[in-house]
């Protein structure tokens, strides 16, 4: 049996930090596993003594990751599981709406949606697949969203034009060969809201009685649906074969990795033959300043940076954007009230905002959080607005105004031009 | 506001129905027009005049018919005063059937409703199970109808983001309308006292069963999805957790002209799809 035997002057020179021969009997190590098994840290080892002589600790893992090159990459992506399934037994069905034709976080919400689905009907073991059916050929990052197979429609149904009869006729082909256990929807008009009411009411008439459309579902709990009813209820029922959810309505799949195998449907089955009720005459023009602005899809905000306010209105017509403006250019009285835009004005959806002389104060940066993309014209390379910016350039925005306007082949006439022309009309 | 054009001899076998439902007030829960509906009625009366006829299935003392019927003031023409059929029925009860039934017998041969109720269910399924079982057109998020003549007529559809969208849609027809349409007129006490409210007779409702089984609850607030870092790493955990959402850190371009500059702005919304892509014809540079 050995006996654990300690120096005791060694063990008070190790304790005590101001003992002259401290060094002497420190451990180098900060961890160590004691003869007890145990492992046993030194804080007073840790950290490394700073230039300016103070110790720092460093629990940020900084050196970790400057030392290994390729690690932040690995550490910030888990490895996703792989799950195949070779001959599904079972499907959920998944309508994507693919604005853009891309995968949007909406869609992803309702892939999730889907795999929880099919892991209450026994998952991946029980050979229950989740198949996106899209009316695009090409869908990118389905496998990362949780598709164990797919469907493209693309061959009967023109994406681009709004045919809902041929797309439900296309659906009630894939409804005979697949026989899905639940369809699923996005609730929003006039996309995958009118698409799924429409399919519900096509198989609640064939008698499926259970295929009543659970509109607006928000959540999943317990096997059962909440589903918002009317504006102050909800609704609380069993799932139904058709839903129709609304964003966040599920975690999007994080940890798995899917097929996303393409099916193939016969090709003859279910045509869409008969006349048919809606069509589509195509794009209406809107003007751009009509749209109300929290709706507007492209913005030409101005803000202090602005001097020339005829080439602003005028790159605004060119541009076919619609017309924003800071605080300050609207206290300015150069823009109405009902432009402004920010916290104390309007919230902004747009997908382009572009911000003209704007330095981007707290409030105006609140009320643009929701755009996707933006472009920042500013002189002062500093600015919080072009930190915030996609693409920022830095010159005057006047200049560059008028630049776009002579590139577009619409330069603003000069202002000696449009007095001979009022002069004109005037006379005439 | 434009009036929707028509033929003379389709406005005068024109028979356009307005489909409504009692409706709260956003705030304070108030009983009242249902806001969509209202607005289907004002389409109708902008489209039909006085010759528009409503419909509700469910209790005669809803305070939202005489609102309705209210609404029939300041017509062209002679504004008679406006009428009801009332398809009595109990909460629980399935209006599709009802409904349908009496839009078959009565002619109907344009619809208008609101996309969703604000009482019941408010699924907004109804045009489409009616549609379903007439065999008649149906469309949705209507803003506008712009003409009616002969067997079609054609509408403005609302899309995302303040688009329209033209639609030809075969009649007979249902037109679910949003709420982006002209508002609707106020309701005034007269026409409201002076409108008639006729019950259909020989009307037997049916219960629903399938909501037999459901739970209904107040609305619960949905819980704001969190960020979760799924990271085993403490420091990406920290670093996502502290990370400000705004700095995304985008392109800058500094020392450029004005001309290229807006070269450069020009080819970035070009490939942004925000201004649509260079004509075979044309290069893009100024004519000077």
């Amino acid at each position: 049996m050995s006996v654990r035997r300690l120096d005791p002057h060694a063990e008070r020179a190790r304790r005590n930090r101001l003992h002259p021969r401290h060094l002497e009997f420190a451990r180098p190590a900060w961890r160590w596993t004691s003869a007890d098994g145990v492992t046993r840290i030194n804080p007073h080892a840790l950290g490394a003594i700073g230039p300016n002589g103070i110790k720092r600790i460093d629990r940020s893992g900084a050196s970790v990751e400057a030392a290994a090159a390729g690690g932040p990459q690995a550490s910030a992506e888990p490895s996703r599981r792989q799950v195949t399934i070779d001959t599904p037994t079972a499907y959920v069905a998944v309508v994507p709406e693919l604005p853009e034709g891309r995968l949007s976080d909406h869609d992803r919400d309702l892939l999730g949606l889907a795999r929880q689905l099919a892991e209450a009907r026994g998952g991946a073991e029980a050979g229950v697949a989740v198949v996106a059916v899209a009316f695009q050929a090409e869908v990118a990052g389905l496998e990362e969203a949780g598709a164990d197979r797919r469907i493209d429609l693309s061959s009967r149904v023109d994406a681009d034009s709004y045919a809902p009869e041929a797309r439900l006729a296309a659906l009630a082909a894939v409804e005979t060969a697949l026989a899905p256990a639940h369809w699923i929807f996005a609730d929003d008009f006039p996309g995958g809201g009118d698409l799924g009411r429409r399919l519900a009411a096509r198989l609640a008439l064939a008698g499926d009685a259970a295929a009543r459309a659970a509109t607006r579902v928000w959540q999943l709990s317990e096997g059962q649906t909440l589903s918002r009813a009317g504006d102050r209820q909800d609704i609380q029922r069993d799932v139904a074969r058709v839903l129709l959810a609304l964003p966040e309505c599920a975690e999007p799949v994080s940890d798995t990795r899917h097929a996303a195998t393409l099916l193939d449907l016969d090709a003859s089955a279910g045509d869409a033959s008969a006349a048919p009720g809606v069509i589509d005459r195509g794009r209406v023009a809107v003007d751009p300043q009509q749209i109300p602005l929290a709706q507007a899809p492209f913005i030409l905000s101005a803000g202090r940076g602005v001097s020339d306010w005829d080439g602003y209105h005028h790159a605004a017509k060119v541009l076919g954007a619609s017309e924003g403006a800071s605080r300050v250019a609207v206290d300015d009285g150069y823009m109405p009230r009902a432009r402004q835009v920010g916290a104390t004005g309007t919230f902004v959806s747009a997908s382009c905002y572009v911000a003209v002389g704007i330095s981007g104060a707290v409030q105006h940066l609140q009320g643009i959080t929701k755009c996707q993309r933006v472009v920042a014209i500013n002189s002062d390379p500093s600015c919080d607005m072009v930190k915030r910016a996609d693409f920022a350039i830095i010159g005057d925005g006047d200049a560059v105004l008028a630049a776009v306007c002579a590139q577009l082949g619409q330069p603003q006439p000069e202002s000696g031009d449009s007095r001979h022309e009022e002069v004109r009309h005037d006379a005439a | 506001m434009t009036q929707p054009e028509r033929s003379a001899s389709a406005a005068g076998e024109a028979r356009v129905v307005a489909l409504v439902s009692s409706g709260r007030h956003p705030v304070s829960g108030r009983a009242g027009r249902a806001r969509e509906d209202a607005r289907a009625v004002e389409m109708g009366l902008a489209l039909a005049g006085a010759s528009l006829h409503l419909a509700h299935a469910g209790d005669a003392e809803d305070a939202a018919l005489p609102e309705y019927l209210g609404m029939f003031h300041g017509l062209e023409g002679a504004g008679g005063p406006g009428e009801l059929s009332l398809l009595p029925m109990a909460a629980g009860d399935d209006a599709v059937p009802l409904l349908a039934n009496w839009l078959e017998a009565y002619g109907a041969n344009l619809v208008l409703t609101g996309q969703r109720a604000e009482c019941g269910e408010g699924s907004g399924l109804l045009p489409y199970l009616l549609a379903e079982r007439l065999g008649w057109a149906v469309a949705t998020g209507v803003a506008a109808i712009e003409h009616y003549a002969g067997d079609r007529v054609t509408v403005l559809q609302a899309l995302p983001q303040g688009q329209r969208r033209r639609l030809e849609v075969r009649l007979p027809c249902l037109l679910c309308v949003d709420g982006v349409a002209p508002m609707p007129r106020q309701s005034a006490f007269g026409p409201s006292r002076r409108g008639r409210v006729e019950a259909v007779a020989n009307v037997t409702a049916e219960p629903d069963t399938l909501q037999a089984a459901w739970q209904w609850q107040p609305a619960r607030a949905r819980p704001k999805r969190l960020k979760v870092v799924k990271s085993t790493n403490a420091r990406d955990r920290f670093k996502a957790a502290a990370a400000k959402s705004a700095a995304s850190g985008g392109q800058v371009l500094t020392d450029l002209t004005p001309d290229e500059a807006a070269q450069k702005l020009i080819d970035y919304l070009r490939a942004e799809k925000v201004l649509p892509a260079v004509q075979p014809g044309e290069d893009g540079q100024p004519s000077a």
